[in-house]
């Protein structure tokens, strides 16, 4: 199933399938410091299809935020491409960027990381509102479909972490995006919270046809991740078993 | 306003609190514009009264003192009214003066001697108008003071005696003092300081305190040219105002503590939607990195600001009005004026959307890289 939208921007990517989801190229990133540059990513190439899992783990420090970062429209790469959708995002400028990440690319941030003064149905239906136009998924029907049917009117202290993880993760498909990148997603969680997060992610993954890239150290829960990726020093490889399609072109 | 809404509702207790302090500063604020305008009136109402554009005082005078010590000859009353762009020149004399009534109340009065039929001759709204020699009309406010047309007022020393004949049914006072009105002649009697039935000195009667000048229609009056030509110091009808005892003392000390409530309102403001601002820091990076435009939320912001500063001096101003309600009707100089109220208002509104604007500036430099990685 696929519900990748055809609604904005539509254009390139929508010529041939094999474009949809995430597809780096060599993508190179520098961050400055005190004595000098750190290698954040070193030629990381990865595609992601549609309704694919893929974990990437690496210790702290690795790369694994800056790979979110240049993903996710944060941050410019010094080199490399980044495709979302057959989209350059390289190419464009900061208020293209943004509006960009607004309708392609849904994030799940640590601990949830949800506005302290909104209900979980608020939480839904403010990503709506800032993106304007026609909803792209029901915010009622979203929030039942990860387990929060009668606890849409909380907010984020009346809620458990799982629960709060859960509305992050409604939140970031409210509006629909072909690109989901998820920020240690259990990392504030127990063991069972933990498994139940990530099959939730990998259900959600696949029923909305979104392309989804999890950093995480948490090895527990990569058991329902289509790929593992290591990061090591900015260097992305295939670390463990799993279906391993070979890092593009 | 999505979200500025719900986050007011969600930190009542916060907003309300600084909501609070914006609206004390806004009761303060209308009872000091209405005793500003109390006092503006006790102290020139009887001259902001008179259809006047410009004094001509002595030539030299002073400004604070202008009206009691100024005295010009009635004829340079003449060359001003020969003027091209003076429509009417009459003589005007003030002077304060102590009297008593029959029932031994003192009064004190400003006595404004003005020409029965010239245009400074006061409207009555009650008794005759000006004719009789020594026949008075007074402010209303002498008549609230417990006087009624037809008391007899002895002036004290010179013993002149005056009947009330009307009063202006309205307050003309100068310098915290009623005025009542009289013909000039008896107006130079009594400045003459001659007692009653007392010769008067001959010169007595061509002395008045000041030309009142209107202009011809259209015209602004060369106050310069014409000062040059009749020998006299001539001040607009609100320069003139400054002649009034105590008057830039009040108003300018009035003036300062509502300058500084302007200032401290912004601050206030300001250094709320700071702290606002800095807590809300996480929150709005992940609203950032989600793809909220720095757009929306400054819009976000500054319509919760918006929200709070009109909320809180509404509140302030109506409870400001409903007390100088109760207040106007005590003796104290004390007036509410819509003009100066809807001044205030948005005065108060207006410098707190910039102090907040100040703050709230602060959402364009967050970082929605923060919301990666690091916790709450």
């Amino acid at each position: 199933m696929t519900s990748t939208d055809t609604r904005a921007s539509g254009g390139a990517s929508d010529l041939t399938g094999a474009q949809h989801g995430l597809k780096l190229g060599d993508v190179t990133l520098t961050l400055g410091d005190g004595d000098g540059t750190v290698t954040a990513l070193d030629r990381v190439s990865l595609t992601v299809a549609p309704g694919e899992l893929v974990a990437v783990v690496g210790p702290s420090g690795s790369g694994k935020s800056s790979l979110l970062a240049v993903a996710g429209a944060l941050t410019t790469p010094d080199s490399g491409s980044v495709l979302i959708d057959g989209q350059d995002l390289v190419a464009m400028r900061d208020r293209e960027r943004t509006r960009f990440r607004l309708e392609h690319i849904g994030f799940v941030f640590q601990s949830g990381n949800l506005v302290p003064a909104l209900t979980a149905e608020d939480q839904l239906r403010l990503a709506l509102h800032m993106r304007g136009g026609k909803p792209a998924r029901d915010p009622r029907e979203l929030l039942a479909e990860v387990g929060l049917a009668d606890k849409r009117g909380r907010r984020p202290h009346e809620l458990s972490g799982g629960e709060r993880q859960r509305v992050g993760i409604a939140r970031a498909l409210v509006c629909g995006p072909s690109l989901l990148l998820v920020d240690e997603p259990t990392s504030a969680l127990d063991r069972a919270r933990s498994q139940e997060i990530v099959e939730l992610l990998a259900r959600e993954t696949r029923q909305a046809g979104v392309a989804t890239v999890m950093v995480t150290h948490d090895h527990d829960i990569l058991l329902h991740c289509d790929r593992v990726l290591e990061m090591v020093d900015g260097a992305l490889s295939t670390a463990s078993t799993r279906v391993s399609e070979g890092l593009d072109d | 306003m999505f979200l500025a809404l719900r986050e007011l509702h969600f930190a009542r207790s916060r907003f309300s609190l600084m909501g609070g302090v914006v609206a004390l500063i806004a009761v303060l604020m209308v009872m000091l514009s209405g005793l500003s305008s109390g006092l503006v009136n006790d102290g020139v109402s009887g001259l902001k009264a008179q259809p006047v554009d410009a004094f001509a005082f002595a030539e030299g005078t002073k400004t604070d003192s202008a009206f009691s010590r100024s005295i010009i000859d009635v004829s340079q009353v003449d060359v001003w009214a020969d003027r091209p762009d003076v429509a009417a020149a009459e003589p005007l004399g003030s002077m304060l003066v102590n009297a008593h009534s029959s029932t031994d109340v003192p009064v004190d009065l400003a006595l404004f001697g003005v020409e029965p039929g010239s245009f400074l001759e006061p409207a009555v709204a009650e008794g005759q108008r000006l004719g009789d020699p020594h026949g008075i009309v007074v402010s209303q406010t002498v008549l609230d003071d417990g006087l009624a047309v037809g008391d007899t007022l002895t002036i004290d020393r010179v013993g002149t005696e005056l009947t009330i004949i009307g009063s202006t049914g309205n307050q003309h006072t100068f310098g915290h003092v009623d005025v009542a009105y009289l013909p000039l002649t008896t107006w130079q009697e009594v400045h003459s300081g001659a007692s009653a039935g007392e010769e008067v000195r001959a010169d007595a009667y061509t002395e008045a305190s000041a030309v009142a000048l209107q202009a011809a229609d259209g015209r602004a009056i060369d106050l310069a040219a014409g000062d040059a030509a009749a020998g006299t110091s001539s001040k607009t009808l609100v320069e003139s105002f400054g002649a009034s005892p105590g008057y830039s003392a009040e108003t300018s000390t009035l003036m300062l503590i509502q300058v500084f409530l302007y200032a401290i309102s912004a601050l206030v403001v300001g250094a709320f939607f700071t702290v606002w601002t800095i807590q809300r820091r996480h929150e709005l990076s992940v609203l950032r990195a989600m793809g909220a435009s720095t757009g929306y939320l400054l819009r976000d912001g500054l319509a919760q600001a918006l929200i709070v500063l009109l909320a809180s001096t509404l509140v302030g101003v109506a409870i400001g009005v409903g007390s100088g309600a109760l207040l106007a009707s005590t003796p104290m100089p004390f007036a509410l004026e819509a003009p100066a109220i809807g001044l205030a208002f948005i005065l108060l509104i207006g410098l707190g959307l910039i102090g907040a604007a100040f703050a709230i500036a602060r959402i364009a430099k967050v970082d929605p890289l923060k919301a990666l990685g690091g916790q709450r």
